[in-house]
């Protein structure tokens, strides 16, 4: 236990103290981490030694964590747009550079087997890496951050042949082990002894489960969840969600996090989605960190001291030939010139996934141990280096490109907002659809499950969860967002809303419903700007219906009202300063009271003060 | 019914203050109900001013004759008319290339005034014919391929104090309606008339004749 605890002291530590400062440096923090890593592994402090490995093999849950996060973010009419890339950049990047490196490889002398090995293993980039530091900087939604992301997904499904591949390339001396993963091994149950047609469509059921369960089933579960409002049960079940389509996948041997990834693709129209993300997120980012850390404290540089040039050589190799092929994948493709740079500088380096498949392939004597280790190191330094190559893109040839043409491609993905709504009841409907009609893209919150419920069935797309949770409010994009609707109808969580915006999102605009008068006071003084009372524009429109039964001209009527209410919004606004003091607030109140009646009487002697007499004077 | 009359009428009336209005208030109780005829209070339908123009347009559609009532506002109409011929006249209904939808069709103003007919003249306050204040509407009728009429006058209106000065007004007013509905107009004779109210006199005069 102590062991445990000063293991995570460490580990914290490491993060807490280099991350913040390599993201100061610009640095990302990517690198952050795995200089940390550096730091505290065993060639520099020797904090953590050999158990690094098996913390390694945790933290990849991050990543698959991290896959569950970006299913959420794409939409399957979206996934689905994006098959072309794919198949077609992901199918060709993974093709072309195999076959390079196998050719290279028995050019130089190795067996055609270790050749293909080697380049199937080699050929896989780095998901976490490249996605987290796309992430960071923004570019996500870029062109080239799509194809990125289009290549990776298809790397994480190729893992699948490539693991059932890598036996048969095994040296016959040791024979054939059986086309397990050493997930599977860990989870204690495999299908591997049924015949090839069972496995098939156990894997096929085991998919259409979590597609028939995140569409609908889980809506209901996480309803019956939200009702009790503990938020701790809400994320303990997101976890058991994935942690559970994690093991189904491991059993009928597929990666988990492909499996997760789906899993997030079917939630990603579920109106839970934002709750989800903002529960998630934190776990994800921990273990990605922890991830991060232990590639840096894995790199062993014992094995680089021994043997520096041809290591150094064969990360540039490796980095030059990733670079070159997926260049000229991206010119064929058509990519922009900025774009492609950034591409190729993404996904020039070994994947995580080559540390579990090298050490897959010695088990299977595929590969002799110290090659693997020597390519194991390659990758790892390969990977910390990509973080600096995406710095010496972003710095010395980005800057070569006209801003135009580096301009994001703001239409791929997705739906950030121009405005946020909080609170989808009786009142926020009614201003969710007059923009709605307007063509204005709203993300709606509500923390009312059985609302959300309701509305949904008229179509209307709702998330659930808490707004004045400043996760909450960034994952449904206040910080891009122009404007925040707050039609929340409780009165003190609107103030917390409200406060929480102001806080985080200064630019961010606030249009707020009040309850009463002290309501829009408590507003006014949070720094809202524009507030309406809840009830007084329907108070007074029924009050110019019932002057117009009196026998009001309907015109007469609506102005009395309109009169009555820019007198009121005006003396509002004059008696705030009075607020708080009781007996000065009475007085003008009431002095401004009389103002109205005088305004609005009618008294033919009193033309004077009669608002339009103009239309009475000669011509009628 | 409607086909028994010559011409079917809409009136479109504009008034912000009906309430305080002496002798509008009588010229529409005067025409208001006469069979036939669509009567429209543009201020009662429309407090907030947002203006149906499909609806509008499709009444146009419908009548033979459009009169345009309204007190004499700073020689011009009140607001909401002015926003309605903005709105209603659209391009491509009621002018421009396939703009037709009005031609043949006749516009008559019907107008209050402060002012007494000999004011309306050079040396008086107001330098100009009340007819020269109206080229505007004139010209919109042209404009829309519709017969203008010469329009109808209540001069001096502050003069006009008796419920019985006003009935000679709202009698007059309501004879200019039912002539119009139920007889061929003679646009040749009319024109040569200054304000309709002389034309109207004049065939009363003949007919007792």
């Amino acid at each position: 236990m102590e062991s445990f605890l000063f293991q995570a002291f460490i580990y914290l530590l490491a993060a807490v103290v280099s991350v913040p400062i390599a993201k100061r440096l610009g640095l990302g923090s990517v690198l952050g981490y795995l200089f940390a890593g550096i730091i505290i592994g065993p060639f520099v402090f020797k904090f953590v030694g050999v158990e690094s490995e098996s913390v390694l093999h945790f933290a990849e849950f991050g990543v698959v964590m991290m896959l569950f996060l970006i299913g959420l973010e794409l939409r399957p009419e979206l996934l689905w747009r994006l098959r072309g890339p794919i198949l077609g950049l992901g199918g060709l990047q993974v093709g072309v550079t195999t076959a390079v490196i196998f050719l290279i490889g028995f050019f130089l002398g190795f067996t055609w087997k270790i050749s293909l090995a080697i380049g199937l293993i080699l050929a896989l980039s780095s998901t976490a890496i490249v996605l987290q530091t796309l992430n960071e900087k923004g570019l996500m939604k870029t062109e080239a951050g799509q194809s990125s992301f289009s290549v990776l997904l298809f790397q994480d499904m190729a893992v699948i042949p490539i693991l059932a591949v890598l036996p048969l390339l095994a040296a016959p001396i040791l024979g054939f082990t059986g086309h397990t993963t050493e997930e599977v091994h860990q989870s204690g149950f495999t299908i591997e002894s049924l015949p090839g047609w069972q496995e098939a469509i156990i894997v096929a059921l085991v998919i259409a489960t979590i597609i028939i369960i995140g569409r609908f089933l889980v809506r209901y579960v996480f309803r019956f969840i939200a009702e009790t409002r503990l938020r701790e049960v809400f994320t303990a079940f997101a976890l058991f969600l994935i942690i559970g389509i994690a093991l189904a996948m491991q059993i009928v041997g597929l990666s988990a996090a492909l499996g997760t990834f789906l899993a997030g693709v079917v939630l990603a129209d579920s109106e839970y989605r934002h709750e989800l993300e903002t529960d998630i997120e934190p776990f994800k980012g921990l273990l990605l960190g922890l991830f991060f850390i232990s590639v840096g404290a894995s790199i062993d540089f014992n094995l680089f001291r021994q043997e520096p040039y041809l290591i150094l050589g064969l990360v540039a190799a490796l980095i030059v030939i990733k670079l070159v092929i997926l260049f000229i994948l991206g010119f064929v493709f058509k990519m922009r010139r900025s774009q492609n740079y950034l591409f190729a500088f993404s996904l020039a380096q070994g994947g995580e996934f080559a540390f579990v498949l090298f050490s897959f392939a010695t088990q299977n004597s595929v590969i002799p141990i110290p090659m693997a280790d020597t390519l194991i190191l390659v990758v790892a330094l390969s990977m910390a280096l990509t973080p600096i190559l995406m710095i010496l893109n972003e710095i010395l040839l980005q800057p070569r490109f006209s801003t135009l043409d580096q301009r994001p491609e703001s239409d791929k993905i997705d739906e950030k907002n121009p405005v946020i709504i909080a609170g989808f009841g009786r009142f926020g409907q009614i201003v969710g659809r007059l923009l709605h009609a307007n063509n204005i893209g709203t993300t709606v919150l509500d923390s009312k499950p059985s609302q959300i419920e309701m509305v949904r069935r008229f179509g209307y797309k709702v998330f659930y969860g808490d707004a004045s949770r400043l996760d909450l409010l960034h994952s449904a994009g206040a910080d891009e967002a122009k404007l925040f609707v707050l039609c929340v109808d409780d009165k003190d969580k609107a103030l917390e809303i409200a406060e929480t915006v102001k806080k985080h999102f200064p630019n961010l605009e606030i249009v707020a419903r009040s309850f009463d008068r002290r309501h829009t006071y408590e507003l006014m003084n949070l720094g809202v700007k524009v507030i309406h009372r809840e009830t007084f524009n329907s108070a007074l429109e029924l009050g110019a219906s019932a002057l117009k039964l009196l026998g009001f001209r309907n015109y007469q009527a609506h102005r009395a009202a309109l009169t009555f209410k820019h007198h009121d919004e005006k003396s509002l606004v004059d008696l705030h300063k009075h607020w708080g003091d009781e007996e000065a607030f009475l007085i003008q109140t009431r002095l401004k009271n009389q103002d109205l009646l005088e305004l609005l009487s009618s008294d033919e002697e009193d033309k004077e003060e009669n608002m339009d007499h103009s239309w009475e004077r000669p011509g009628t | 019914m409607s086909n028994t009359y010559k011409n079917k009428i809409l009136i479109i009336f504009a008034h912000p203050a009906l309430q305080k209005s002496r002798i509008n208030v009588e010229l529409c109780r005067a025409i208001n109900n006469i069979e036939g005829i669509t009567f429209r209070d543009l201020y009662e339908i429309y407090p907030d001013f947002l203006i149906d123009v499909h609806e509008e347009q499709r009444l146009l559609l419908e009548h033979d004759i459009i009169i345009l009532h309204h007190p004499f506002y700073w020689y011009s109409c009140p607001a909401i008319l002015k926003e309605w011929i903005d709105l209603v006249l659209e391009y491509g209904f009621a002018y421009g290339h396939e703009g037709t939808a009005l031609r043949g069709k006749s516009m008559m103003t019907a107008i209050t005034a402060g002012g007494s007919e000999d004011s309306y003249k050079i040396d008086g306050v107001h330098y100009y014919h009340v007819r020269d204040f109206l080229k505007t509407f004139e010209r919109t009728a042209a404009l829309c391929g519709m017969n203008y009429v010469p329009p109808f006058v209540v001069h001096h209106t502050s003069k006009l104090d008796t419920a019985q000065e006003i009935s000679v007004y709202s009698d007059l007013y309501k004879k200019v309606v039912i002539s119009f509905r139920d007889t061929d107009i003679d646009f040749k004779t009319l024109n040569e008339f200054k304000y309709i109210n002389d034309y109207i006199l004049d065939q009363f005069e003949s007919w007792s004749v």
